[in-house]
Order: structure tokens, then sequence, then C-alpha cells
């Protein structure tokens, strides 16, 4: 099998396959961390019960989500060493170290401290156990920290040399890590997660409001998660103007894929809204245009000149229709983001932020609207990379391993089969627990399974922990 | 030149030390995985599942920390290496996924799909296992390399050797396994853990015997290293520990204690992986690639020493905090909320 295929073009439909399952996973643990962090602290400031009940509730929903991300992630790792070492060679003294901090500053944090979070309430107390779940949200944003960094400067490069054995070395590790790109995506990535936790946070608390309108827990869900939807839409959409910017100034190629731009327009180039990119042919069909639109966005003037792909040798394109339509579904979502952020604040306003059928259906349907915004954005970034893994510097097929295509083409194989049974059961899993919603007393993790719940009781940990003598 | 020596000397020690953590760490709950079709009943697999469950990620990060600090300090080894490995490497990754969200799973479902994720952890943990052992076997009968890159097949590491120490490997997480839960559980499942410990003793012993014996035919180098004077004064005191404490590992048996036969154990590991670092030193791919020929530039493993010296401390200062939340034995119905 797989005979004849490129190896290449395998490995990275691997990587796309993999990273895209495992990216759905950091994306909703980054923002879900530092919920449930907001959601104790609201509890132990306020005493309210309706705090717990959330936080138990969505612990459960953690748990199972940082368990999938943990195992998707330790294939990741693995994968730049399997799939991609040539790649691993050259860059790895300076991509590697960003890794290696990652793990030492961020993933051990996490798991060191999400057993306490998981399973220690009683154990150890509120103030440790509120500390232990501060550490596990603080972890996930530093791992967000280094492994953007290290995406980043594949991205823009900078603060590196190349030794005599052609591998590519730090200069200057403050370049390396703060790269032109770096603190852009940060903030672009940072907020996404944050929004795509609050639309699933949201779309929960919507189910449950559709049936009964009065439950306590959805209605706190549903309200913080609409003032997300209201304050950070806009201001990622701020960000994501930002960052296009950047890519623009040290990525124009990407940018030109992303506008749909293969001719330069010297007296200001047209926004293109819909169309199909023609790659073979170098041109959009059927486009929907706005004049001059384009420069105004990227150049703030209405007759800047634009150059398009034209301008760069045809061996260096990305894949435009890829880039194009990606970027488009990111954009649209992020409006419609700021669209249901607006009209909540009406709802709001009006006194029917809890009773409003058609708000709670929206809200109830962009409930995946957060992951498909983060594939797609990355999508539009990692492709607009191509046909380099190192922007400019080391082409893709330079960077991968030497491998027959059978070896790659049958780990592919097996990774779509382990991930289609492993990713079935746990979005089983995982709708179960959102389908029903938070109750007065609800239990973390372990709790709510009756054969085990004789043992409850507090003076059960504490004859436990005194057993050890 | 002589400042490279040193720090690369000192990152294969580093290197060395997260792949033994996580060898000790993952090693018995792994081997807990090995044991579950032992364990037929719920209220056991509970109990075994519940005995690791608050530290089975952190034991898994090791194994982050052991790729990604190698592509970091040895990036030419880890790019040999992988692709070398690749079927092992591959099946170890999906053995571990399996395993890895049982932790999660089991608790989520029915009696008969629980049982389907039971049979995910143990066949999940046997798969990682055996990959493991198998890989280390391969990495130990050589690896074909033509300038920088692996140039051998993709079934290259499939040999006797790779395994007998794939099956080795099972036998000693399982006896970690077995001697944690001496250490960990009550009653009648302690009983059944410690009957099995000793039986895995005597595996454990003979699979020791069996890969010694046998590393030294793989290459004259390893033979050279081990029996010729004068490093045979070096090499003698590691065999000569391993039956010292193999006494006290079955004296720690016999008198039925709690806590020794498992630490006793982790020491048998220690030992058989120090033979392994004296057959391999100086290489890190065997007799083709040094430490030194696969370091990164100075000024990579410099720039992640500073965060190593801080921060291992650290990170093994609150992994110890949180087994110590999770202290002493695991009873039904007291376990973790």
């Amino acid at each position: 099998m797989f005979e004849g295929w490129n190896a290449v073009v395998l490995a990275r439909a691997q990587f796309a396959f993999t990273m895209s399952f495992h990216i759905v996973f950091p994306a909703f643990s980054i923002g879900l961390a530092s919920y449930l962090a907001v959601l104790e602290a609201l509890w132990l400031w306020t005493g309210r019960e309706v705090f717990i009940n959330l936080f138990n509730y969505w612990l459960k929903i953690f748990a199972i989500a940082f368990g999938m991300g943990v195992v998707s992630g330790i294939v990741m790792s693995y994968q730049f060493g399997t799939n991609w070492s040539a790649f691993s060679d050259k860059a790895g003294p300076v991509i590697g170290p960003l890794m290696a901090y990652e793990v030492l500053t961020a993933f051990f944090l996490e798991a060191g401290f999400l057993g306490v979070m998981l399973f220690g309430l009683e154990r150890v107390g509120h103030r440790l156990h509120f500390l232990a779940t501060l550490m596990v949200a603080t972890g996930t944003l530093i791992s967000a920290f280094w492994i953007l960094s290290a995406n980043s400067w594949m991205q823009t490069p900078a603060g590196y040399a190349v030794n005599a054995e052609g591998q590519f070395v730090a200069a200057d590790w403050f370049r390396v890590i703060f790269n032109p790109s770096f603190p852009y995506r940060l903030v672009h990535m940072v907020l996404a997660a944050y929004l795509t936790t609050a639309f699933v946070v949201g779309a929960v608390g919507a189910y449950h409001l559709l049936r009964d309108s009065h439950l306590a827990g959805p209605r706190v869900m549903f309200s913080m998660a609409m003032w997300m939807a209201m304050l950070v839409a806009p201001i990622q959409i701020v960000a994501g103007d930002q960052h296009g910017l950047n890519t623009l100034e040290y990525q124009p190629a990407k940018v030109m894929a992303m506008e749909g731009h293969f001719t330069s327009h010297p007296d200001g180039a047209p926004l293109i809204l819909f169309g199909w990119p023609d790659q073979a042919a170098g041109k959009v069909r059927y486009s929907v245009e706005i004049p001059k639109a384009s420069s105004l966005i990227l150049k703030h003037s209405l007759d800047a000149p634009l150059n398009g792909l034209d301008t760069v040798p045809r061996e260096n394109w990305p894949p435009v229709p890829v880039v194009f339509w990606s970027f488009r579904i990111m954009v649209g979502i992020g409006f419609l983001m700021l669209g249901i952020g607006v009209l909540s604040l009406y709802a709001r306003w009006r006194g029917l932020l809890y009773q409003w059928r058609g708000l709670h259906l929206f809200a109830l349907a962009m409930g995946p609207a957060g992951f498909i915004a983060v594939l797609a954005g990355w999508f539009t970034t990692e492709v607009g990379r191509q046909p380099f893994t190192v922007y400019g510097l080391l082409r893709t097929p330079d960077s991968a391993s030497p491998l027959a295509a059978p070896a790659v083409g049958s780990s592919l194989l097996a990774f779509v089969i382990v991930y289609f049974i492993v990713y079935a059961a746990g979005l089983t899993y995982l709708f179960r627990l959102m389908a029903i919603p938070p109750h007065h007393g609800e239990q973390g993790p372990r709790g709510d399974i009756p054969a085990r719940a004789a043992g409850i009781t507090p003076a059960a940990g504490v004859a436990a922990a005194g057993s050890v003598g | 030149m002589t400042a490279m020596i040193d720090i690369a000397t000192v990152w294969a020690f580093i290197i060395a030390f997260a792949v033994f953590v996580y060898v000790v760490m993952d090693g018995f709950d792994l081997g807990l995985g090995l044991l579950f079709p032992l364990f037929p009943a719920k209220a056991d697999r509970d109990v075994i599942m519940n005995s690791v469950a608050p530290v089975w990620d952190g034991n898994e990060t090791w194994l982050v920390l052991g790729g990604g600090g190698m592509m970091a300090a040895f990036p030419l080894a880890y790019a040999v290496l992988m692709p070398a490995l690749y079927t092992p490497m591959v099946a170890m990754l999906i053995g571990l996924i399996f395993r890895g969200v049982a932790f999660e799973f089991r608790w989520r479902t029915t009696q008969s799909q629980r049982n389907r994720w039971d049979l995910a952890f143990a066949g999940g943990s046997l798969l990682a296992t055996l990959a493991q052992g198998i890989a280390l076997g391969a990495i130990l009968q050589g690896i074909h390399v033509e300038g920088r890159q692996y140039a051998g097949g993709w079934w290259d590491w499939l040999t006797p050797f790779s395994i007998l120490t794939g099956l080795a490997l099972v036998v000693g997480y399982a006896l970690l396994g077995a001697t944690w839960l001496v250490m960990k559980t009550e009653g009648a499942l302690r009983d059944r853990a410690y009957h099995l410990s000793w039986s895995l003793l005597f595996a454990m012993l003979g699979a020791i015997g069996a890969v010694s014996i046998a590393t030294p035919f793989l290459h004259v180098q390893y033979a050279h290293r081990w029996f010729t004077w004068p490093n045979v004064i070096l090499t003698a005191p590691v065999p000569i520990a391993v039956v010292a404490v193999t006494v006290l590992v079955l004296r720690s048996l016999a008198a039925k204690q709690d806590y020794r036969p498992f630490f006793l154990t982790l020491l048998l590991f220690a030992l058989s992986y120090a033979g392994l670092g004296i057959s391999m030193w100086p290489y890190i791919v065997p007799q083709s690639v040094t430490i030194w020929q696969a370091a990164s530039p100075e000024n990579s493993q410099v720039f992640m020493l500073f965060g190593v010296a801080v921060l291992v401390p650290l990170i093994l200062g609150y992994t110890a905090w949180a087994y110590w939340v999770f202290r002493g034995k695991v009873t039904p119905g007291s376990g973790y909320h």
C-alpha cells in the first residue's frame, strides 16, 4: 500500500491531521483553565454555591479535554523526529530549546498540579486547591507562550546564524524568542482560546436555558459567555488586523494568497470578498470585489499600491485556494462572534437575556464556532508559510525524514483509525456531560459515580491520609 | 573545545536522567495496565486505576522532556533515531493514546463499554511497553547511519534481540506495577499483587540475565567494555550490586513489607540502566554517533542548562508534593474526590 505516493505529501497530511485534532483541545483547555480559576475565585470570594457547582461541572469536562490534549500532544512532540528528521537536525538547536522550555515551565506545572485540582479539594483545603487551579491555568498560558514562539520563529525567523553543518543556531536568544510575528500571534491565539471556550460555555448555557430559563447555573454561564463575546470579539478583530499587517511586512506572499491577489495593483487593490482562486491560471474566477478596499485595510490609503503574487517566483507560491478560503472562514466567524455579542448587549438592556429563544438558538449554533475559527486560522498561517518550513530559508521537501511512502502512509492510516475511535468516544462523553445541567451539590470528577458515593465524606479522606502513619 | 565536551556530557546525563525518571514513573503505571487482565473485578480495577489517576500525566511528561530535550540538546541523534525507530515509536504513541484516554473514559460509560476501555488500558499499556523495550534493543544493536541521516529500512529494528528486550521490559514494568500495588493497596488485592511479585521478580531476574548475556555478542566493543582489564574494575560492581539488591528484594518480599519491594525494584532498574549506560558510552547512537558529534551548539545547551538547573529541582519538589497529597493506601470508596 502507498507505493508510488509522495512521502512528503503524506508526512504533511499526517502533520495537518494530527495537529488539527490536537490544537482544538489546547485551545479549549487554555480558556477553560482560566474560566475555572475565575469560577473558583468567585466561589471563594462570594461563597455562592452556584459558582462551586459550575466549577465542578466544568472540571469534569476539563479532565477529559485535558487528557485528550496530553495524549495527542505527545504524538506531536515525537512527530518532529519521526517524519521531519531533517528539519529536527537543522532547526533543532533553535526550536528545540524553546520546546524544552515549554516542557519544563508549562507541562510539568500543569501535570503536577492537575491531580490536586481534579481530586484534591478535600485533601488540601480551599486555598491550596485554588493555588493548584491557578498553577494549571498559568501553565496553559506559559505553554502557549513557548510553542507560539517556536511556531512564530518558523514563520519569521530572527536572531539566528547558520553553522558549518548547515544547522540554524541562535545568535541572539532574545531575538529568537521575541521574533517579529510572535507578540501578534500570541495575543491572537490566546484571545482565540478564550473565545473558543466562551462559545462552548455559552452554547451549553443556552441549551439548558432553552429547556428551562430559570436554572441558576446556566444563567450565570450564559451571561458570562456573552460578556466575553461582547468584550473579547472586538479586541480579537483588532488583534487579527494588527497580526495581518505584521504578516504583510514579513510574509507578503501569505497576505497575497489570503487576499487572492495574483496580480499587482499599482493604484489601489480591490478587496476580493468571494471567488474561486485558480492557482494554475494565476487568477481568481467569479470574484466579487470592492474596489480599492484592500489597499484601504492593509495600507490605510485607497490608492496605495499593493504587490501581487506576480512579483513572487512561482515555486515560492503557497497553495492559494486553501489560504484564501480558510482566511475567509475565520474572518466570517469573527464577525458572527461580534454580532452575537452586540445582540446579547441589546438583550441585556431589554432584560431578555435569559428569555430570548432566538438568541439562545444562535448561541447554541455558535458553540463550535471557536474551534472552526481556530482551525481555519491555523490553516491560513501554516499553509500560507508553504513551501517552506522555516520561512524563506528551509524548503518543506528538504525537511522531511528519509522514509519511503509506505512507512509514512501506514502510520497516517493508523493515526486516522485510532483518532476516529478515540475522538468519537471522547466527544460522546463530553456531550453526555454537557447535556445534563449543573445542579445543586454538583460533584467534581468521579464524585458522580454511584458505586463510590459512599466514600465522599471528608472523614474518609482523612482516614485514608491518616493510615500512612 | 573543552567547555563543549563538558556541557555535552552534562546534557547526556540530563537526558539519561529524564528518561530514567520516565522509566521509573511511567514504568509502574504502565505496569498496572499490564496487570489489569489479572484483576477482572471492577472494584479492584477502580482501586488500581485510582492509585495513579492523579499522577499519570505528570509521569508521561518526562517522556516529552526526554524527546524534546534530545531534539534540543542532541538534534542529530533525535533526527537519526526517530526515523530508525519509526514503527516502534508510532506503536508506542498509539498505545499511550489508548491507555491515556482510558483513565477518563472508563468512568464515563456503561459496564459493557467500560470493559472496552479496560481492554484499551491494558492493550495500550502492553503496546507502549513492548515498543519501548524493542526501541531500546534496536538502539543497542546499532543503527545504520550515512552522513547525517538514518540509512536503513523501516523494519530494521525487528530482530530476536529487540524482541527479547521488548519482553524483558514487559516483565520489568509488570514487576514495578505489582510491587506498587503491594505498597498502595490492602486486603485481597494486595495479596494477589504480593504473589505476582514473586513470580515476576524471578522472571525479571531471568530477563536481566538474558539481556546481559546477549548484549556482549552484539558488538565486540560491548564485550571489550565489560570484560577487559582494567575496565572490569569499573564494570564488575554493577553485576555484584544486582546480586546484592536481588537478595534484599527477596528478603523484603519474604518479610511481606509494604514499601521496600517497590523501591528495591527501582534500584534494580537503576542498576540495569547504569549497565546500559556503560555499554553505550560515549555513543548516543551506538557505534556511529557520539554525544559530542550529536551535540547542539554550545549556546543552545547553555541556554537550556539555566532552565534545567532552576526548574528541575522545582519540578521534583511539586511532583513530590502531589504524591504526598495522595499518599497512603487506596481503598474502595475512599478514592479521590
